[in-house]
């Protein structure tokens, strides 16, 4: 009776095991996707590359696949090992990548934000290695802008291939809701244009402001956009020196600013992510969203018409300004794969790789040389910006202050969101400032 | 240790005097079968938990490893607990336990109660109840995110099956609850609080139930009663049919059986499923960070993200491990006394 | 008590039969409700996605649905899930079966503290011993395998499967045991003849609950394993959204994809769940 029972109980488990192998083994298809090595043999001398970003989806994939095909074109013998880990901007990458630095497991190449996150996290520690020489050899100083390489020296080496430029103070509106409404909007918009706008279409009963704070750095990133179109892009700059302090009084009107545009901004903002933002605004459920150019896309994925369905012009009061998100790539301290890496980062400087990534991507060129005709009127708008404006750093990105520092901005916008207390939210801005090391 | 060790093994009630030779080695086969267990668990959970305590002690607050101790050495400790958020994710994190396991020990158990009475077709009923409990927790937040939208998700379904209308036919106001997005909380208790503490009554952090958790707390429940409900049936199974039936002759109908019979019997399961629940709302991290957040004013934010967010996003070691270890200690200060007491009487 | 009382008792059930069968069938739909936003969203293209419409099913059936998409992308991480959860699932169930019999009928001097000791590995955060335990297994060389997976889930799934053993094996009653030992069996014989043909309902449980954990689980996978190409499907899932653009059908999809395993182990096992209670009752 015993023996039988035991039987059975082992039975069951293998029977278990054999059922789940069956149930799926047909289905499983060989999993290296990566880029294959094809056809023609090339000079490389073959090996592997490890390239850790957190682009996994749509447009994202395609524009990273797009920089290695590029690169397999060149190097067909070098197999990449494409180590993506996604979810919301790199917040399940992070850990790992975090993780592997400190345990000495360095990747050969990975993705940074020029600025401070470049500098204070990996350039600081010794976790990257300098490619000023690249810059040299390439001639890049002549096409990337000043502003940008100076986010990527420090002690007078260069740090960061840049692939790509997003323009973070975008503000985006639904053009036949505002046509509806009587309203049309220039080549710019003030601060007073856009509470003159709110306010009329409020009492027609339509909500003006689209957020989608569900992640709260939408709504860090209004106020950002917000704050630089107020103080301007000198004093902006300021603040991430010290020479400006979060408790000035045209700060503090910043704050005022934004507190007021919160009172227009939609009931369900906390439920939804950045993008439902967008697609609301899409479905007329508001006029305008202040949103990176990444939402650029969701436009186009959408089948909406530039100026027709929808419109941009900067941040109100942002004109003039570019706030820079951009992505690149380091060369890793300790890459297994050095001289492939190098090659990497060669590629992806290039023209060619640019101008394949960036239409993709949704961003342009981190150069200013690259074929306007690849890009629609949007993106030439952004060059344009690019080319001639004030280029400042992003702090929701990474790029002005230090991680602790966006980390207590994003606590404080938290708070402020709720109570809308003005020198509550100043005061903590001043603490963070102070104890990451750059404020008075 | 062995000798001693014969008068408190309960699994000996007749002890023919021969067998005494083989219990000595009984316990230490015992021992030796425990041991590659405990040698496993001692390095993976104490040493790196005292690893982590050091590193809260420490001055590693940047990428670059800094295990140097901070002065003075709780520092970290002092800045954690002045922080109003980590004082919101204390609160959080305190009425979320107490709503998700009342929510899902009385679902779980109704439903085990239920399906116990094999009516005609409980297993397709037990294959839907559990099935919440095989999704990812990163994707159920996203689904429970648009169902609490307050402007379409459930609000939305009222208002197409009327029930708004209903409401205003008796004169009522339509129900458009705001879910996670409501900042409020409700049952303040800073004033009583101030009167043994002085000083809570201006605190930053008003304690009470912020109401943007109950949402959270429901998703939960959805998630895990299945699986309490399953480890209860697991339970009823152990119960034999002689006990029902001498209930029955007792005379107590099938609620008394269950209330007076089955579920004290159920004790056990019980306890792990109040473990179980524990540890998952303790820790619960990836249902409530893609579903609300940290929320509007911390209204939702729990320790587990603080950890998170401290550690990997703002890089301050020393501060996400100080918070770890302090939700450590109120696991410590909530499981022992439990797992002592119930230890005790089992013995 | 009168025979009409009892009469009265009799009949009760058959009305109590339809009116719980009715709240078990309302909520099945609260139950359900999710899953159907799910799959109604999963049904769909990319463009009709949109929260004002999440309770419509989709208006036509389109080539580009979010399951086409979810099927290719997940379908190749599906089984590096399953060669991580089948073995690690089966070692933590074991060691924990015996564990928990030990713990339950062969105390010692200190063993209840040894057992509070381990059921505390429970509740350790995981994101902090990350850093060492990436140190760890890379020191003995199992850091970016699945043995590596397999070696960390079982030993962070130690304390629970012994708890849920332990508490199982207690109601078992000690005479059975002392039969045994007078027949002569020792600790590990009276085991397997005694203990382990009793202990299929709480393998099931044990089972589905260490499956489904290891299975869903994230952090572990993702900070293991960096390799894309061996990395369990949860991580696959994740990398459905990415940083600036998410195809919400596509997630929606591979949320239901990524479950289905699961799903089907549960309705295998319920089975089983009836087994195990006739064994029950037949035990006494």
């Amino acid at each position: 009776m015993f023996g039988k029972r035991t039987l059975s109980t082992g039975t069951l488990i293998l029977l278990l095991a054999l059922v789940m192998t069956a149930c799926v083994a047909p289905q499983a298809a060989p999993a290296g996707e990566q880029a294959a090595p094809s056809g023609e043999q090339a000079q490389a001398g073959g090996g592997k590359l490890e390239v850790f970003s957190w682009w996994t989806s749509g447009g994202e994939a395609a524009a990273l696949q797009a920089l290695f095909d590029v690169y397999s074109a060149r190097y067909p013998n070098v197999e990449i090992i494409n180590a993506t880990v996604a979810g919301g901007g790199g917040s399940a990458a992070r850990p790992v990548l975090q993780t592997r630095l400190a345990g000495g497991d360095v990747p050969d190449t990975w993705q940074v934000h020029p600025g401070y996150e470049l500098l204070g996290q990996y350039v600081e520690p010794g976790y990257v290695e300098p490619v000023t020489s690249l810059y040299q050899e390439e001639g890049w100083e002549a096409v990337v802008p000043e502003a940008l390489r100076a986010m990527m020296t420090k002690d007078g080496e260069l740090y960061q291939v840049t692939v790509g430029v997003h323009r973070g103070n975008g503000f985006w509106y639904n053009k036949k809701l505002l046509a509806e409404n009587g309203i049309e909007i220039g080549a710019t918009l003030s601060v007073d244009e856009f509470f003159a706008i709110a306010e009329q279409l409020k009492a027609a009963g339509v909500t003006p402001l689209c957020v989608g704070d569900s992640g709260i750095w939408a709504s860090a990133q209004l106020f950002e956009n917000t704050l630089l179109g107020v103080i301007g892009p000198e004093r902006y700059n300021g603040l991430w020196d010290g020479s400006v302090r979060f408790d000035e009084p045209d700060v503090k009107q910043a704050m005022e600013v934004y507190g007021r545009m919160l009172d227009y901004q939609n009931d369900d903002h906390a439920a939804l992510s950045w993008d439902q933002a967008v697609k609301k605004l899409m479905d007329g459920g508001c006029a305008f969203n202040s949103m990176g150019d990444w939402a650029y896309g969701e436009f186009v994925n959408a089948g909406k018409v530039d100026n027709e369905d929808f419109g941009w012009v900067s941040h109100p009061g942002t004109d003039g300004s570019f706030m820079i998100v951009a992505d690149g790539f380091v060369l890793g301290n300790g890459a297994p794969n050095r001289e492939n890496t190098i090659n990497w980062l060669r590629v992806i400087g290039g023209k060619e790789a640019q101008e394949a990534f960036n239409p993709l991507k949704g961003s342009i060129c981190a150069r200013t040389d690259c074929d306007r005709a690849k890009f629609g009127p949007y993106h030439n708008w952004s060059m344009d910006s690019f080319a001639k404006d004030a280029l400042v750093p992003t702090v929701v990105h990474g790029s002005a202050a230090p991680a602790d520092f966006q980390q207590a901005l994003n606590d404080a916008v938290t708070v402020f969101v709720v109570d809308k207390n003005v020198d509550a939210f100043a005061n903590a801005l001043v603490a963070a400032a102070q104890s990451s090391g750059f404020g008075r | 240790m062995t000798t001693a060790s014969t008068d408190s093994t309960p699994a000996v009630r007749t002890t023919p005097v021969e067998t005494r030779r083989w219990r000595l080695s009984e316990t230490m086969q015992t021992v030796l079968l425990l041991l590659p267990s405990i040698v496993a668990l001692a390095v993976f959970v104490y040493v790196f938990i005292s690893f982590t305590f050091w590193v809260s002690l420490s001055n590693w607050r940047t990428l670059k490893v800094d295990l140097s101790l901070r002065e003075p050495l709780f520092a970290t400790y002092g800045e954690l607990f002045a922080m109003a958020r980590w004082q919101a994710d204390l609160r959080n994190t305190f009425v979320f336990t107490v709503f998700f396991i009342a929510f899902a020990v009385t679902l779980g158990l109704t439903l085990a109660v239920m399906l116990d009475r094999h009516l005609a077709g409980h297993h397709i009923f037990r294959n839907i109840f559990l099935f919440p409990y095989a999704l990812s927790f990163v994707v159920t937040g996203v689904v429970w995110r648009w169902i609490f939208n307050p402007e379409t998700g459930l609000n939305l379904l009222f208002e197409l099956l009327g029930v708004n209308y209903l409401l205003a036919q008796i004169g009522a106001g339509p129900l458009r609850p705001g879910w996670i997005t409501d900042p409020t909380v409700v049952a303040q208790v800073n004033g009583i609080l101030a009167t043994v503490l002085p000083g809570a009554e201006s605190w930053q952090v008003r304690w009470g139930i912020p109401l943007a958790m109950i949402p959270v707390a429901i998703a939960a429940t959805w998630q895990l009663s299945g699986f309490v409900m399953a480890l209860y049936l697991g339970g009823m199974a152990t119960i034999s049919e002689e006990v029902r039936e001498a209930a029955r002759i007792d005379g107590a109908s099938e609620f008394q059986i269950y209330h007076r019979v089955i579920i004290p019997m159920l004790r056990p399961v019980t306890i792990s499923v109040v473990v179980i629940l524990l540890h998952v709302s303790l820790k619960i991290f990836d249902l409530v960070y893609t579903m609300a957040g940290v929320g509007p004013g911390f209204a939702t934010d729990v320790p587990a993200i603080f950890v998170f967010e401290q550690m990997f996003k703002a890089t301050r070691y020393n501060l996400g491990s100080a918070a770890a270890i302090i939700m450590l200690v109120l696991v410590a200060l909530v499981i022992v006394p439990y797992l002592a007491s119930t230890l005790k009487e089992e013995s | 008590m009168t025979t009409a009382a009892l009469a009265r008792k009799r009949r009760r059930p058959r009305w109590g039969a339809y009116a719980v069968w009715f709240v078990l069938f309302c909520m099945a739909i609260v139950f359900l409700m999710p899953v159907y936003v799910m799959i109604a969203n999963g049904l769909k293209d990319a463009q009709s996605v949109s929260l004002q419409r999440m309770w419509l099913p989709p208006a036509q059936l389109s080539g580009a649905n979010g399951f086409v998409g979810a099927w290719e992308r997940l379908s190749p991480n599906l089984m590096n899930s399953l060669s991580m959860v089948i073995p690690a699932t089966v070692l933590s169930s074991l060691i924990g079966a015996i564990n928990g019999y030990l713990f339950a009928k062969w105390r010692f001097r200190g063993s209840d503290i040894i057992f509070t000791l381990m059921l505390f590995g429970f509740f350790i955060p995981y994101q902090s011993i990350l850093l060492p335990l990436v140190r760890t297994l890379q020191v003995i060389g199992l850091y970016g395998t699945i043995p590596g997976l397999v070696l960390v889930h079982v030993i962070y799934g130690i304390p629970i499967t012994t708890l849920i053993f332990r508490n199982y094996f207690a109601n078992v009653p000690t005479e059975l045991l002392d039969a045994a030992r007078v027949d002569g069996a020792g600790v590990i014989t009276t085991f397997i003849r005694v203990m382990l043909p009793l202990s299929i309902p709480a393998f099931v449980v044990v089972g589905i609950f260490q499956f489904t954990n290891i299975w869903n689980d994230f952090l572990f996978g993702v900070t293991v394993v960096p390799n894309p190409a061996r990395q369990p499907v949860t991580i696959a899932l994740n990398n459905l959204s990415g940083t600036f653009s998410v195809e919400w059908n596509v997630v929606m999809a591979g949320a239901v994809v990524a479950a289905l395993p699961t799903a089907i182990i549960y309705i295998l096992l319920g089975r089983f769940f009836i087994r195990g209670i006739l064994a029950g009752s037949v035990k006494g």
